[in-house]
């Protein structure tokens, strides 16, 4: 089971309380974990990344095992710890003024 | 007894607020999506239940809310607005061809007669169209792809789509303005545009008879009148008395003719307001006094509406989609400021009292009349 954890906004918009938790089938990377979060949450279709592309949003972060991610390829695989559960994997909104 | 309900868009949040039809004493409803920019808000002329909103963000992009009992629970919809085909480019502030892309919603104009058909005023300038509530938005490409439209530039704020006005007496005409491109109208339902600036004259624009390029910030029309279109441009109040073919300036004794909003009284159609502001650097009111203005003739004979407004040390901003007005037998007009007031009126503007005044910035107001 992946978890993942949304920036409060985004709860918000998905209705959900704390930590998500995902089956992702196959090989567990950016793409497939964010694949099955708008699969459950179609809501965030668009809102982590644009609807067509895939491209990340500007000022979304994507954050794992205290690495940033944002800018590895989105089918590379993710950290083991990330993929048995371990660890987190973070969607954060990038510090910005507003 | 009939009321009057207030949707509100701010910065970070939107608020609902609602009266009896005295209009003296206010229930307020929100923050509804607290941290996001609310654009704007506005209810189905057919349902008055049926309310659309444009929630944005810079971190999280478009989310438009659907509600269906006034405002008390919402249900995101759809918020995919992908430009038909390929959009090609318009020209960048610096004049460089810059691609179409999409960045927000400005404007959601529901339709006359269906409450699940609606609107959207986008940036960068386009119109998009649900006929499914909300789930699922097209483009009517035809504007975007107007002749001019490479050679359009946006204004300070973005290249936006912020008003959009259906003709009440002939289906399928409409009108658009986009900053900095101008007016359009379509007379076939957005199958076909064609720009109607002609009389629009604009510091900053070499030909005299330039077809577009004009920084439209608002247009407004009284239902009982849809050739009569009044105008508030970047500078210059501005009528229109054949739909659009010419337009005339109507800024007579205001203290200055820039501003942003422009609306008409809902029972007199020469009965209009606009809130000047200084100029284009400073944008708050002229000697830190916020006032109303008001014409009854149609423009250029206008009086300053003082009363219950701050008439010192006011330096706040009225934007474009910032002015309403209901529809009770005394006609009642709210506005709302970047210093988060909302200013209502229940006499047409004589008299004005604050619903609330510590708000995020207001970007929008539009007030529905209930039964």
């Amino acid at each position: 089971m992946i978890r993942v954890v949304l920036p409060s906004h985004l709860r918000t918009l998905a209705r959900v309380n704390g930590e998500v938790q995902l089956e992702v089938p196959g090989r567990v990377t950016q793409c497939s974990v964010l694949d099955a979060l708008e699969s459950r949450y179609p809501v965030l279709a668009g809102t982590i990344r644009d609807h067509d592309g895939g491209q990340r949003r500007a000022f979304i972060r994507f954050f794992a095992c205290e690495q940033d991610l944002s800018h590895e390829p989105p089918d590379a695989p993710l950290p083991e710890a990330v993929a048995s559960g371990a660890e987190p994997y973070l969607i954060v909104g990038a510090m910005a003024g507003g | 007894m009939s009321g009057v309900r207030v949707l509100v868009g701010t910065r970070k949040g939107a608020f609902v607020l609602s009266s009896d039809g005295k209009r003296d004493r206010w229930e307020v409803s929100g923050p509804h999506f607290a941290g996001w920019e609310i654009y704007h808000v506005k209810g189905s002329p057919a349902d008055p239940d049926r309310l659309y909103a444009s929630q944005t963000s810079g971190w999280s992009g478009q989310v438009i809310q659907r509600s269906d009992d006034g405002g008390a629970t919402w249900e995101p919809v759809g918020n995919k607005f992908a430009y038909d085909g390929t959009p090609g480019t318009h020209q960048w502030y610096d004049g460089t061809p810059h691609p179409w892309e999409f960045e927000r919603v400005w404007h959601l104009e529901p339709s006359l007669d269906d409450p699940d058909t609606v609107y959207a005023g986008v940036e960068d300038a386009g119109l998009f169209r649900t006929a499914d509530g909300g789930q699922s938005w097209q483009e009517l490409p035809a504007l975007r792809e107007h002749k001019s439209g490479p050679s359009w530039q946006p204004g300070a704020g973005g290249m936006c789509l912020h008003t959009i006005i259906l003709d009440p007496a002939k289906p399928g005409r409409m009108f658009a303005a986009i900053s900095a491109a101008g007016a359009f109208r379509s007379d076939d339902a957005g199958q076909t545009w064609r720009p109607i600036n002609r009389g629009l004259q604009s510091e900053g624009i070499p030909d005299p008879d330039a077809e577009v390029g004009h920084c439209v910030h608002r247009l407004a029309m009284h239902p009982s009148r849809p050739e009569v279109l009044y105008m508030q441009k970047h500078w210059d109040v501005m009528r229109t008395d054949n739909a659009g073919e010419s337009w005339r300036e109507v800024s007579g004794n205001l203290p200055t003719d820039f501003g942003f909003p422009i609306d008409v009284h809902a029972h007199e159609p020469e009965t209009i307001y606009v809130v000047p502001i200084k100029s284009d650097a400073e944008h708050f009111p002229p000697d830190g006094k916020l006032r109303v203005y008001r014409s009854r003739t149609g423009g250029d004979e206008w009086e300053a509406l003082t009363s219950g407004l701050p008439q010192e040390n006011c330096y706040v901003n009225v934007l474009r989609d910032a002015m309403s007005v209901d529809s009770l037998d005394e006609c009642g007009v709210y506005f709302g400021t970047t210093g988060g007031q909302v200013y209502a009126s229940a006499d047409a503007g004589d008299h004005w009292a604050p619903i609330v005044r510590d708000l995020p910035a207001v970007l929008s107001v539009e007030a529905q009349t209930l039964p």
